[in-house]
This record gives structure tokens, sequence and C-alpha cells, in this order.
């Protein structure tokens, strides 16, 4: 695979996918280790150019990093370009110019890593942009998912939240879809993106409005066989989206009742989260904690993954893994 | 100034003859004889056999950036993209900093395009103070002053608030004024949007407007314009169903006029998966049917004429994230390209209508009695001559525009600009202004 940027899921074939889940399962294996570290990377660059806030994402691009032996440096530049009056490319520019090989973009608006991605020489890999995609966190979505069903093929994996404004969604039904999986996304009608029928017409995928018909259909066949519920951020109330909380979680929330109900079906039902959570609102504790709830594990997969992202892009397939 | 002889063009597309002018007016039409001196007098003789000759082009709405963007745009600078592209009037839009809304603004704008002296600047006057969209801007004193301001606009900013566009509609009514509105309701779309709203928008995760924001305040207005009996402008349509409302106004009787974009016209919402800025554009770039619609109706007139909507930026303002980049494209020297590569070479349009929709329409809406006139004897010579079997390829290097966000940079489009003449002078010769070339190079 000689790919440089990882920009969007839509650039990465099946055969990709398949290559850099595998890596990333070898990659696993060396975070049990009691020595996490591989000399694949040792002598790169690799910036996190974090635009935007976030936690879990960053560290575990700078972990991933380090475990690869990179020289791993968090840039935080919340709102630095544009409330400065610099623009985006000098900003990007300023930081290549130290000879870097990697920059892992995370910005609040969509498109940016494209833009940066034309004008700077190291590879860019999408860390999430705006309401665009986060490439990464679909794969480690299917890594995840991957360990706990075997092959996604045919599988049905539903999607409910805030699907208007969510980068997760858009990576997962590429990359999703790009495995095998039927994907159902749920979402009140204010929170579905715009021209979302002729887009799910157009890839494949199914959309609802109704969470309780997604979950409980008749045919067994149809039944999910994961949740994966995504963050509501309480400051869309105000943009009218919805009009309360617990009219929310009443109609699109994975509350104990709807986990229970689940269970009586499927008691090892996967349920994934991005995080970060709102406990109460689009996921009970019950449901976050449950047994079945693969969260933690979608974050020790990020590490994983994101190692194996840094070696397809960085290191080619010439070396090997570990 | 000496005279000029057109020898052999081709009058509106549709009759050959010679054109001769004095003193800036057109003083001869027909079959005449091309000599060094005619009556004693010098004369250049230009060749213009297989060249198109039509009025000069009259532009209603370009951003001229001065005062304030002087890096970006000058009333210089853009008058010279406007007579390379073969115009010879504009319309300066009022957003400048500070923003057009008084007689003294105005007569600023105005004063500085006497001075360029390549087409005629006709300032717009802001509809509101400062833009504000709550007071009513000084448009009678604007009216009155020596810059004589017609048409009022807040464009990049819709007047939203229904009570001020009804004053000013009715204010205008008392010096023949015109409201040119920019339409769009600013409520039904964050104040974060960038693009179309539809599957396009949704996959890309970009802020968009619904074309409903653009259709129910031309619905509005309209009715705005009925209620007071006043002249309502719909600066840059860009949807079908905004096409419809105005199309139903116009057989009501209700005085609503509208003008199209060449982008929108030619460049559609598929452009903008790469998330190059240089295609942000408010409007928005649109769908095909929509892009359609308002095609159709330029040719059946229910859209006046062509607008550039000319909105340089400096290369910073642009070389940001999509969603935090400036609006707008470059225009003025590609527009009656585009309309030919669009229009023309399709057969929709023939040149008599570009000089219609390019010329005559915008003119008579802007109330500019000395453009837009036919080429007659006793006309003023503001003139244009087109090469109608040409091609050119745009380089946004060699724009006279001070900026470079060119959409149509490296595109071959059909029909250059030969030589656009003001008042019988000429002001631009294959894409160079006076000053840039010879004047024995014409002849």
């Amino acid at each position: 695979m000689t790919r440089k940027h990882l920009l969007s899921s839509a650039d990465l074939s099946r055969d990709e996918v398949d290559s850099i889940l595998d890596t990333a399962a070898s990659m696993h294996d060396v975070q049990r280790r009691e020595v996490k570290k591989l000399p694949t990377l040792r002598g790169r660059t690799v910036i996190n150019l974090f635009f935007e806030d976030s936690t879990r994402t960053r560290s575990s691009f700078e972990i991933a990093g380090k475990w690869m032996s990179a020289d791993t440096i968090n840039i935080t530049g919340k709102g630095s370009s544009t409330s400065k009056g610099e623009s985006l490319r000098d900003t990007v520019m300023t930081i290549c110019a130290m000879s870097v090989d990697a920059l892992v973009i995370r910005h609040s608006a969509s498109g940016a890593c494209h833009q940066v991605a034309q004008w700077v020489d190291a590879s860019v890999i999408n860390a999430g942009d705006g309401t665009h995609e986060h490439p990464t966190q679909a794969l480690l979505d299917a890594y995840t998912l991957r360990q706990r069903l075997g092959s996604l093929e045919g599988r049905h994996i539903v999607i409910v939240g805030d699907l208007a404004h969510s980068r997760v969604f858009r990576s997962n039904v590429i990359t999703l879809g790009r495995l095998g999986a039927r994907v159902t996304v749920v979402a009140p009608p204010t929170l579905m993106p715009s021209g979302i029928g002729d887009w799910a017409a157009r890839d494949g995928f199914a959309t609802s409005w109704d969470l309780d018909q997604t979950l409980y259909a008749a045919s067994p066949a149809d039944r999910p066989d994961a949740v994966m519920m995504l963050r509501v951020q309480r400051e869309r109330m105000s943009g009218g989206f919805f009009p309360t909380e617990r009219e929310y979680t009443a109609g699109y929330g994975l509350t104990r009742e709807r986990l229970a109900r689940l269970y009586a079906a499927t008691p090892d039902l996967p349920i994934l989260h991005p995080g970060p959570m709102n406990r109460g609102l689009e996921i009970s504790a019950e449901a976050a904690d449950a047994t079945s709830s693969a969260i933690l594990d979608q974050v020790s997969a990020g590490v994983a993954v994101r190692m194996a992202v840094l070696y397809h892009l960085l290191a080619g397939e010439t070396e090997a893994a570990a | 100034m000496t005279d000029l002889l057109l020898k052999g063009a081709n009058l509106l597309g549709d009759n050959e003859a010679d054109v001769l002018v004095r003193e800036g007016v057109i003083a001869e039409i027909g079959s005449i004889r091309a000599a060094a001196e005619l009556d004693g007098r010098r004369l250049t003789v230009v060749d213009a056999a297989g060249l198109v000759l039509l009025p000069g082009l009259v532009d209603l709405h370009a951003h001229l950036r001065e005062p304030g963007r002087e890096d970006a745009e000058t009333v210089a600078s853009g008058s010279a993209a406007a007579a390379a592209g073969g115009f010879t009037a504009i319309l300066a839009m009022a957003n400048t900093s500070p923003v057009t809304d008084t007689a003294e603004a105005a007569e600023r704008v105005f004063d500085l395009g006497r001075a360029a002296g390549l087409v005629d600047v006709q300032p717009i006057g802001a509809v509101s103070k400062g833009l504000a969209g709550v007071e009513l801007a000084e448009l009678g004193l604007m009216a009155r002053s020596r810059a004589r301001v017609r048409v009022f606009s807040d464009d990049g900013k819709c007047v939203h608030d229904a009570r001020l566009m009804r004053r000013a509609l009715d204010y205008v009514k008392a010096f023949g004024g015109t409201i040119s509105q920019h339409a769009q309701d600013p409520r039904l779309a964050d104040g974060s949007a960038c693009c179309h709203e539809g599957e396009v928008s949704g996959r890309l995760g970009l802020p968009a407007w619904p074309a409903i924001a653009e259709d129910v305040v031309v619905a509005r207005d309209v009715q705005l314009a009925r209620h007071t009996g006043s002249r309502v402008h719909v600066a840059h349509v860009s949807t079908a169903a905004s096409v419809e409302i105005i199309r139903w106004a116009k057989a009501q009787g209700i005085a609503v006029t509208a003008e199209v974009t060449p982008h929108h016209l030619a460049l559609g919402t598929d452009l903008l998966t790469g998330y190059d800025p240089v295609f942000k554009v408010n409007p928005p770039l649109r769908p095909d049917e929509d892009r359609a619609a308002i095609l159709a109706a330029l040719v059946d007139g229910v859209v006046d004429a062509v607008a550039t909507d000319h909105a340089p930026h400096a290369r910073h303002d642009k070389e940001h994230a999509f969603p935090d980049a400036a609006f707008g494209m470059l225009g003025l020297e590609t527009a009656l390209a585009v309309v030919a590569e669009v229009a023309v070479r399709t057969r929709l349009l023939s040149w008599a209508d570009v000089a219609d929709r390019m010329s005559f329409a915008p003119a008579r809406i802007a109330g500019l009695a000395d453009q837009g006139r036919p080429i007659a004897v006793g006309e003023p010579a503001n003139l244009v001559l087109v090469d109608p079997d040409a091609s050119w390829t745009v380089d946004r290097s060699a724009s006279q525009s001070l900026s470079r966000n060119n959409p149509w940079h490296g595109r071959t489009l059909p029909a250059p600009v030969v030589a656009t003449f003001l008042r019988g002078e000429c002001t631009a010769y294959r894409g160079r202004v006076r000053g840039q070339f010879d004047p024995e190079e014409i002849a």
C-alpha cells in the first residue's frame, strides 16, 4: 500500500482496510507486552496538530507514535489560526518548514485536512475535521466490531444519534460498508444530514426515524448485531434540533428499558460509543457499563489502529510489522 | 481625440457594417471608405472583420473593495478588469469599509471611478446604515449627490427585516430608486453556512443554506413591491423556485427585475468535493436543476440581466479551511465568455440577446442614461468588439484584478474580448488596458 494521506474513509479500499486492521491486530499484541516499543518509525517526526480540543484522539495518536519510536510533538492551536489573523496555510507551512514527516490534524472545519494536503509535503492524517469525517475512529470501530463479531459481512450495525453533526457516522458508513456490513442510521429528522435520502440510496445504507422499530425488528435477520450510540451535544437544543433532553432520551436514548429488551434477544450485543458520553442523555449508565459494552475496547483499539495507520503511511510494507 | 472607424464589424451578430465614431459618438453606420484622414481629421481604422460589435457591457453588481481593502481591489484595478472584460459601466456594491451609506462616500467612489476613467463607475448605496439592517441609510442624500445613486443594496447581507424593506421600497419611489436585494433569510441557516444545503453538503459535513432561504425572501419582496408600488431587483437569483416566483410576479405586473451570475449558470455543487475555497460564494453554487432553471429564465427573459458579483479577495483570505474562507469569486474578465459558452455556443441566446441581457437591460435597471444604448447614429460610442470564433485559456495570473480567486483558471472559454471603447476611446485591447498597449496596435 503506497498511500500518502488518510483524509477520508473513502480513500481506503476494502483491501486496504483489511490490511490496516490486520496490522492493528499485531500492534495490539505489542500493547500487551511489558516493553511496548517498536523501532519502526525511529527518526521520523509526527506532529499532532490539534486546532480543536481532544483528549482521547490526541493521546491515542501520541502514544501510537511513541510506541513506534517516532518523535511525536503535540501542538494545540485552538483558534490560533483565524483568530490571530493567520491563514491556515501559513500555520501549517510554518510547522512543515521544520521538516516533519506526518501531520495528524484535528480541525473544527470540515475539509481542513484536504486543503492542508494540497499545500504540504508531509503525510496528512485526518484526526477529525469538523462535521465531515474521522477515518481512524471508523477503523477502530471496525476493529472492535471484528474482534466481537468476526467477519462483518452481512452484519447489521445500527448507528444512533446526531448524524447531522457527526464525523464518526460519516466515516463509519463508508468503512463498515467496505467491510460488507449492513448499516442503519437512526435520528430524528432534524438531526439527519441534508440530502441523506439520496445519499443512503446511492451508498446502500438504511435510515430511520424510529429507534424501536429498528432495534426490535420483527424479522430476526433485521435485528442489530451491534449498536453504536453517538454523542448528542446539549447545545443543539438551542438550535431547535430537539425540544428537551428527556424527549430525546425517550425517542433515541439507549435507556435501561431498551437495553433489557435487547438483551432478552441478544445478551452479548456489542454497544459502542466514540465518547465522550453524555450518560443519561444518549446512553444510560446501565448500557455504558453493560457486560457487552465495547466502549473501553474501542479506546484500547484506538492506539493499535493508529499505530497501524502510521505504519502504513510512513513505513510502507517493506518492513516487517512487529 | 482621433476618430475611429470599425471596418466590417458584425453589429449585434446580425448585420455587417462599418461604424464611424467622432467625438465619442457614433457618427455614421454603413459602408465607409477607410483612409488615414477623413475630412482632415486623423482616423484610426480598426479591422473588425469577423468580430461581433456589442454595446459596452454594464454590470449591475461588482465589489471593488475600495475603500477598506485596497489590497484585494481598488476602484482603478476593478475598472481595469471591467474594461478588459468588455464593460463600459459597472455598479460598485456598498459593502466597503466604511460602507457607502452617505452622499460623501458615494461621491468618493464615483470620483475614483471617473479618475480611473476606464469604465463609468456608478456607486450603489447601502439600504441601511452600516449594512446593519436596522435604520435606513441616507438614501435621499445619496440620490441627490453628484453620484446620483439610484440602486440601493445591503448586498452581502439580506434586508431581512420586513418592515425595513417595506420602508426602503416606499421611500425610494420619490427619486425613482430600486432596491437590489440579496435574498437570503439568515434565520433559515446558522451563521456558519457556506454552501448549498443538499446531498453534497451532507456528505461533506459543511454547514449550508437551503434554497428556500432565498425563495421565501423573494416571495416576500415581490409582495412588498406590489404593496408599495415600488421596484425591487433580485440580485444573483440562484434557485428554480425563486425564478418561478419572479415569473409569477412579472405576470401580475409587479415591478420586479432579476439578475443571474455567470458562475451560477455554469458551476455546480459537484465542484465542492475538493473543498477548494475558490468555489465558496454567496449565494452558493447550486445543483444542476437550479442551474438549468436560471439559464432557461435568462433565455426567456424572466431573468433580465447577467451580473458578475465580481468579488475579489486577497489570497490569504481564501487560504483558510473552507468554512472559514471568504465568500466570492472574480467575474468581470470572464463574464461574457462564460455567457457565450453556456448560452451562445448552445444557440440559446443570440448576440443581440446577449446585448440585451448584459447591456440594455442592466443599464435600464440601473437608470444609466448613456449606457446600454443601441448601436445607432447619435448614440455614445460605448462599444465592445468580441471574437466569436476564437477561444482563450483563462490564466489567473494575467488578470487586471489585484486578486486571484478565479474559478475559471485553466479553463478554455470562447469569445475573447478584443477591444472595449468608452465614449469612443479604446480602454482595453486584448486583456490589456489603456497604458498597457500601444494605441497603434488596434489599427
